[in-house]
């Protein structure tokens, strides 16, 4: 019972360790994108540009198929669904709404998390573990500036970015299945789409993408950066951190929409 | 070669260390060091594993916060400055690490540039040319496009000595120069440190377990054991010492435990 006791204890405070880590992490990463260049110390812009092409460029295809299929998924249930009601033609704005609001983000936020969360965390790991973290400390270059910096950066830009482009597929899938089965034109399937959007709905998803890009970068950084005991505490931190990543990612969601929709 | 002290401050200790105190969860990793390395000497930290030195060069790089104590560099409190001036503080020092701790995704020549590419507003093609001389210093000339990955252990250790001399550094850091390479190539790194020091006029701080290493280039030696400081000699010195710790480690003597054999039985029959 003890043992019990003592072992939840550290692990809430090891917790909530992590918490203050990862709220010192997004601090001052944001210290050096803003102040950086004045002290001499800028984040790269070529570092971020290849942030940007591993983070989101080469997540384009997986993005595509993925929310593609996920749209006619969708729209195959919708239609199943509401046919009992013979209501089969209500299915576009459900899509519309599920799709922007939801669904994008969210595919593109595990597909994001699965790729770079677990890429990140192996990479900044293995530089923990072979001491180039220290170098980088010795010779002057702050590692958040170096490292974290760029990766928030083309996060933010990526990851929004790749959420209107699964909006995009997952829609035009719902939409092809719809012309298949519903017997319409896409012409008139994007106009219903678009009557039944509003900007908010949008605006919706892209703020929690946001949200999504800021917490796949701490939880896979902070994973990196604490490291250790050879390659088992690496593949064991790669892991963790793609693990909490969807979590904190679907929970996140959870919240969100919860404040959202009321 | 000592005559560049004259030109520092009324001949300030380029390297202070006064009771620095620190611990690891419980255990004490150092007791109560200190010690001074003086403007352009090789000063060896000599001790075997779980000595303490490792863990002296990380605060002296000011990657540890000691418990108590401090740390001078340049007469200045490493850890009492600010950022910026630790900053600037860095561009005097140069460390190679004991696994070379180059940049895997850099090449070669990327590596000993990136000191100067983020500390320097030079060109480009500057750059490379005073990176390919720090190269020629350590013969590794014409190996600049290669990766890390694809460098012998030798050939790292000096591509990581080309990188911390890159910035032309008032003091050099070596964590185990000869760690893991065979006795030909290591003795070769002891010449380039002590050419680096001819040629370059800088302090060196280098950390080892290589009593042959150690005794061909030290103008003194601080032997470490178990966190404390047994002695700081010059080699002749510690060759003569009559302590005995210090002389098995020289003489490299097993370290011999009295086995008492009531605590014996009670660690081997011990119920967790």
């Amino acid at each position: 019972m003890r043992t019990f006791t003592e072992h939840l204890g550290r692990r809430v405070v090891g917790g909530v360790e992590e918490f203050g880590y990862g709220a010192a992490l997004l601090l001052e990463s944001m210290f050096w994108i803003c102040v950086g260049a004045f002290r001499k110390q800028p984040v790269r812009i070529a570092a971020v540009a290849a942030e940007m092409m591993k983070v989101g460029v080469f997540a384009i295809p997986v993005v595509v198929i993925l929310s593609f299929a996920n749209g006619v998924m969708m729209a195959l249930q919708g239609i199943y669904t509401l046919r009992d009601f013979g209501a089969e033609s209500q299915v576009i704005p459900g899509l519309a709404m599920s799709i922007t609001r939801e669904f994008g983000a969210l595919i593109v936020g595990i597909v994001v998390a699965g790729r770079s969360g677990s890429a990140i965390a192996a990479r900044i790991g293995a530089m923990q573990m072979s001491q180039e973290v220290d170098a980088l400390r010795v010779l002057g270059v702050n590692p958040v500036r170096h490292l974290v910096a760029p990766i928030l950066i083309a996060m933010c830009l990526m990851v929004p970015t790749l959420t209107v482009l699964a909006d995009f597929m997952a829609l035009l899938g719902g939409g092809l299945l719809c012309g298949f089965m519903l017997h319409m034109n896409l012409d008139a399937y994007s106009q219903q789409i678009l009557a039944s959007l509003e900007v908010f709905d949008v605006m919706q998803g892209l703020a929690k993408s946001f949200v999504f890009a800021v917490l796949i970068t701490l939880v896979s950084c902070i994973n990196g950066f604490s490291t250790s005991g050879g390659s088992e505490g690496l593949g064991y931190r790669t892991t963790r951190s793609v693990v909490l990543c969807i979590a904190a990612i679907v929970i996140a969601d959870m919240v969100f929409t919860f404040f959202l929709s009321r | 070669m000592h005559s560049n002290a004259a030109t520092m401050t009324a001949a300030e200790p380029i390297i202070q260390v006064e009771n620095l105190v620190t611990y690891y969860g419980e255990r004490r990793i150092l007791n109560d060091v200190s010690m001074q390395v003086e403007a352009g000497e090789i000063r060896v930290i000599m001790g075997g594993s779980g000595s303490g030195k490792s863990t002296l060069l990380r605060h002296m790089l000011g990657l540890q916060q000691p418990v108590s104590g401090r740390i001078r560099l340049f007469g200045e409190d490493i850890n009492t400055i600010s950022g910026q001036r630790m900053f600037e503080m860095r561009r005097k020092m140069g460390v190679s690490f004991q696994g070379g701790a180059l940049f895997n995704s850099m090449t070669v020549g990327e590596n000993v540039q990136f000191p100067l590419r983020e500390h320097t507003r030079l060109d480009d093609h500057t750059i490379r040319i005073m990176s390919r001389m720090k190269l020629e210093v350590v013969n590794l000339a014409g190996y600049e496009d290669l990766m890390p990955a694809q460098l012998s252990g030798g050939m790292v250790k000096r591509a990581a000595l080309a990188r911390a001399i890159v910035m032309d550094p008032k003091l050099l850091f070596f964590d185990e120069p000869s760690a893991g390479l065979d006795p030909v190539v290591s003795a070769e790194l002891d010449e380039l440190i002590l050419r680096l020091r001819d040629s370059m006029n800088i302090s060196i701080v280098v950390v080892t377990h290589e009593l042959d290493s150690a005794f061909k280039i030290a103008d003194k030696i601080t032997v470490l054991d178990r966190g404390e400081i047994l002695l700081t000699d010059t080699v002749a010195g510690i060759k003569q010492s009559d302590n005995e710790r210090v002389s098995a480690l020289i003489n490299r003597t097993p370290e011999d435990e009295h086995v008492n054999v009531d605590e014996y039985l009670k660690r081997l029959t011990r119920v967790d």
